[in-house]
């Protein structure tokens, strides 16, 4: 009780041993988004065998994704990198032919400083396919930044001009054309003149447009998305244009964005939850001088069509272990729908990039009169597993290797990584998080009231 | 550097987390990224385990790279050593670890002179050994090394036992049904009035491992895992091992003879024989199992892809016993190649011996056989190609971790083969009758 008289949060970091997946598993979802690429990992067994177990029957479903496999020779370097990678390559092209092969370096490749940035230049000449190299390896990221640095590397590739990125598209595949020039006059019907705003970060197709929509209501059209649905597509950005992320993980984006195409960062909180949302919206509205129009209304719908479910959490604690960067906008939420949460785990906290965020969490924790969370980077499992033994909160969220056993302790628990792949964001998917959240809880009510009945008929 | 989608085997350290976390009150820990401690979803997925996975990483970072682990790995060991009192720290080498080449074994030492558990680092190579080998290789040194420990100390118990007993090795955890396989091993030991000495490891504890040489034999059923282990309690103690899985009913009439060589009297050897006898007559039910099958059309035609043990084994069942033709006969363990030649040459047109998943898909569409009987790529091979498909080894997946009772080996072992067998041979069938009316009914 006694963090309910501090003024503001309080950041701790542990010792960082903690249960994550690799940041090369965002080839999983990223191969899957944009929909002509393909993804090599240059590593060993191990990210294979990792990849080939997380993504579960995907992997039967032919993936645009491979391992580049390097054996003893490659490490010793008796084998040549450059030959090596262009064999592949070639055989990729031969049979898939990819408008864009994405390297991603690995801790192997990190430790060998085998020099992807250098070889992939000459290869993509050599080859005729563009190469995208991203570094997303366990030693410096976890999970989800791996889209990170994907998003990051792909920034570089983004036209300049729009005339670019006409030719561009003529040369590569010159068939599109018609295709492009239908939706330009489907575009232009709706008789809005896009804003230089970008917004990134990768989000299945329907709920990018949903959010396009919401920003459409309020006559705000955006210049473009990073990542497109295809390589060829990917949006123009020009000196000047604002940018806006869609999740918490997307720092290094963010900088790159800044720093290399000279763009300024909206800095808002994450449109995940009706609360995230809406603030989102009204920031970026700010920054158009644009007054927003019915947002308070339909927060408020959302918040009622929610109220089935607000009884079930409202009271509830709520204790992230943290792995996928995305708690604090989730923690923000789930206490605006009146849970408590004593602890927030998290990998990795920019500041500056989740600045609105954190801000939007404290003001939110004044609103609904509650203890501010604490908030530790970089957490160490074995310390927060002593810490949930004696708090016993109602609902730890937490990777799978512990799910199991504090179930078995009598802990509820929700798997984190589906908040990774359920959709999540706008004000239409709030729903779905508490759907992901009040699951477990749902069940536990339901197997007590059992156990009751069974009791005394 | 090739290139890979899919693979039969996992890393090196994934069989010495198995050998690791199968014993009880043993932790491992890696020295790895973070990122790498995947094993623990699987084991807490598959496994539907209840107990925090005993392996934990020292994180290899950034500065790890720069200036070396330094005291990290010597801090995580005794820190461990503290909060969980194991008997025993293994220390597990990655492929990350394999290339930075520091001093692990000096860690070790340090690290064991201030810990109350024992510790020892793995000997494994990423680049050289595949996941099986590790798990045979750790699970030797281990052995080893409480038998020498405990030869110094004067602790080693070497009276044989009065009554008959054996150990069983080599169950696991991940293992492809070996809960289930062991469960029906101990019923059939105590059928035959044998005691169980010790099963590793398994639950085992290290401290068992004083006794094994008190087992008058050893029972490997899988070949895989053990026979470094089985063949040091030969060298040792002169004890021998029966090193064979008794799946199908001849092979299994055969384990048992093999016992009955081990027993000294007379009265155990023939209650072993009627023992025999009587079970066989009730197998011989299954009967009109082979009977509909060979009414059912000309001889089915059946390709078998998997660990060398199951396949030789399911091979010499499948043809022996029920009489399908085997077209192709296949295994990913390279390093066992021999044996298994040797094993299934008679009982198959063909033999392959392949890492890639590609080379046996393009045999399956080539020889397009009526049945496969192989791991969960073959499955989606077979769906591919609308060839039935019956899963018999390991890579494994969820659904081989059933709850069920649904052991391999031994009497019950073979009615599941059994049902197996037929029900993926008559599912093609269904679905052709299915399709007379309908176009799209898939079975799954
Ligand atoms: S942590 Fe490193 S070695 Fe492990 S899977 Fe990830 S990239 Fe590969």
């Amino acid at each position: 009780m006694s963090q309910l008289e501090k003024s503001s949060l309080t950041f701790q970091c542990e010792t960082g041993n903690y249960h994550t997946f690799c940041p090369i598993s965002c080839v999983a979802w990223l191969y899957q988004k944009i929909e002509d690429s393909f993804f090599l990992v240059i590593g060993t067994k191990t990210c294979g065998y990792f990849l080939q177990n997380s993504m579960g029957v995907m992997i039967f479903a032919e993936p645009r994704y491979a391992m580049a496999e390097l054996e003893e020779s490659d490490i010793s370097a008796q084998l040549n990198d450059y030959e090596e990678l262009k064999r592949l390559c070639l055989q990729i092209k031969n049979d898939r032919n990819p408008s864009v092969i994405v390297f991603i370096g690995t801790c192997t490749t990190e430790i060998i400083k085998m020099d992807l940035e250098g070889i992939a230049p000459k290869l993509e000449v050599e080859v005729g396919i563009p190469i995208v190299v991203a570094r997303a390896n366990g030693l410096d990221y976890a999970f989800t930044q791996g889209e990170d640095t994907v998003l990051a590397s792909l920034i570089q590739r983004c036209p300049t001009e729009f005339i670019e990125k006409k030719e561009k598209t003529q040369t590569f595949f010159s068939n599109l054309n018609l295709f492009t020039k239908n939706k330009e006059n489907l575009e232009s019907e709706k008789n809005l003149k896009s804003l230089p705003l970008i917004l990134f970060g990768s989000l299945p197709e329907l709920i990018a447009n949903q959010l396009q929509l919401e920003l459409e209501n309020q006559n705000i059209k955006i210049a473009g998305w990073l990542p497109t649905k295809t390589y060829l597509e990917l949006p123009t950005i020009e000196e000047g244009y604002y940018v806006c992320g869609v999740n918490p993980f997307l720092s290094r984006t963010a900088t790159n964005l800044i720093r290399r195409r000279k763009c300024k960062l909206i800095s808002a909180p994450f449109p995940i939850g009706p609360d995230g949302t809406r603030a989102w919206i009204e920031k970026i509205c700010s920054i158009f001088n644009i007054e927003p129009n019915g947002l308070e209304e339909r927060e408020n719908n959302i918040w009622k069509s929610l109220e089935s479910y607000l009884p079930l959490v409202k009271g509830k604690s709520v204790f992230f272990m943290g792995d996928n960067l995305l708690e604090l906008s989730l923690a923000r939420f789930l206490i605006r729908c009146g849970m408590i949460v004593p602890e927030i785990g998290i990998p990795y906290l920019d500041k500056r990039y989740q600045e609105a965020e954190i801000n939007l969490l404290e003001e939110t924790c004044k609103k609904m009169n509650v203890p501010l969370p604490l908030i530790i980077e970089k957490p160490d499992n074995y310390a927060q597993l002593k810490r949930i033994e004696k708090y016993r909160p109602d609902l730890v969220i937490t990777g799978m290797a512990n799910a199991n056993p504090l179930e078995a302790r009598g802990i509820n628990t929700k798997w984190s990584v589906e908040f990774t792949f359920a959709q999540i964001h706008g004000f239409t998917n709030a729903r779905d998080i508490l759907e992901l959240v009040t699951r477990s809880l749902r069940r536990k009510n339901y197997v007590q009231s059992f156990c009751e009945k069974e009791l005394v008929e | 550097m090739k290139l890979a989608y899919w693979m039969y085997t996992g890393p090196a350290h994934i069989g010495t987390l198995r050998i690791a976390s199968s014993f009880k009150n043993v932790h491992a820990i890696m020295h790895a990224p973070l990122g790498d401690d995947y094993f623990n979803v699987m084991r807490s997925m598959l496994e539907r385990e209840r107990e925090y996975t005993p392996v934990t990483t020292s994180v290899v970072d950034r500065n790890v790279l720069a200036r070396g682990s330094q005291e990290k790995v010597i801090d995580n060991i005794t820190r461990k050593d503290k909060e969980e009192k194991p008997d025993l720290i293994i220390l597990t080498p990655t492929c990350t670890s394999s290339i930075l080449q520091e001093d692990l074994q000096n860690f070790v030492e340090r690290a064991s002179i201030d810990s109350v558990a024992d510790v020892l680092l793995a000997d494994v190579n990423h680049y050289r050994v595949t996941e099986l080998q590790a798990a045979d290789k750790t699970l030797y040194q281990i052995v080893k090394f409480y038998i020498d420990k405990n030869a110094k100390t004067k602790n080693l118990e070497l009276k044989k036992t009065k009554i008959p007993s054996i150990n069983l090795i080599g169950i696991s955890t991940l293992g492809f049904h070996n809960n289930h396989d062991t469960r029906e091993l101990k019923k059939l030991f105590s059928n035959l009035g044998i005691n169980i000495n010790c099963i590793f490891p398994q639950g085992a504890k290290v401290k068992d491992l004083r006794n094994l040489p008190i087992a008058w034999f050893n029972i490997l059923p899988y070949r895989e895992i053990g026979i470094l282990t089985s063949k040091f309690l030969k060298r040792e103690f002169e004890v021998s091992s029966i090193t064979m899985l008794p799946m199908g009913n001849i092979e299994f009439n055969k384990f048992i003879l093999k016992i009955s060589n081990f027993l000294t009297f007379k009265n155990e050897i023939n209650f072993i024989l009627n023992f025999i006898n009587k079970n066989t007559r009730k197998l011989l039910n299954l009967n009109w199992i082979k009977r509909e099958l060979k009414s059912n059309q000309n001889r089915k035609k059946a390709i078998i892809f998997g660990s060398s043990n199951h396949v030789a084994t399911l091979a010499k069942m499948l043809s022996k016993e029920i009489g399908i033709e085997i077209i192709l006969c296949g295994t990913y363990c390279k390093s066992d190649s021999q044996w298994f030649r040797e094993q299934v040459q008679n009982y198959c047109n063909e033999i392959l011996i392949t890492e890639d998943h590609t080379v046996i898909g393009n045999q399956i569409s080539k020889l397009k056989p009526d049945v496969i009987f192989g791991t969960q790529m073959e499955r989606h091979i077979g769906k591919r190609l609308n060839i039935p498909c019956g899963v018999i080894s390991s890579p494994i997946h969820i659904q081989n971790f059933p709850l069920g009772y649904k052991p391999m080996v031994g009497y019950e072992g073979a009615k599941y083969l059994m049902d197996l067998i037929y029900n993926t041979l008559n599912l093609k069938n269904k679905k052709n009758t299915f399709s007379l009316f309908k176009e799209k009914i898939t079975i799954t």
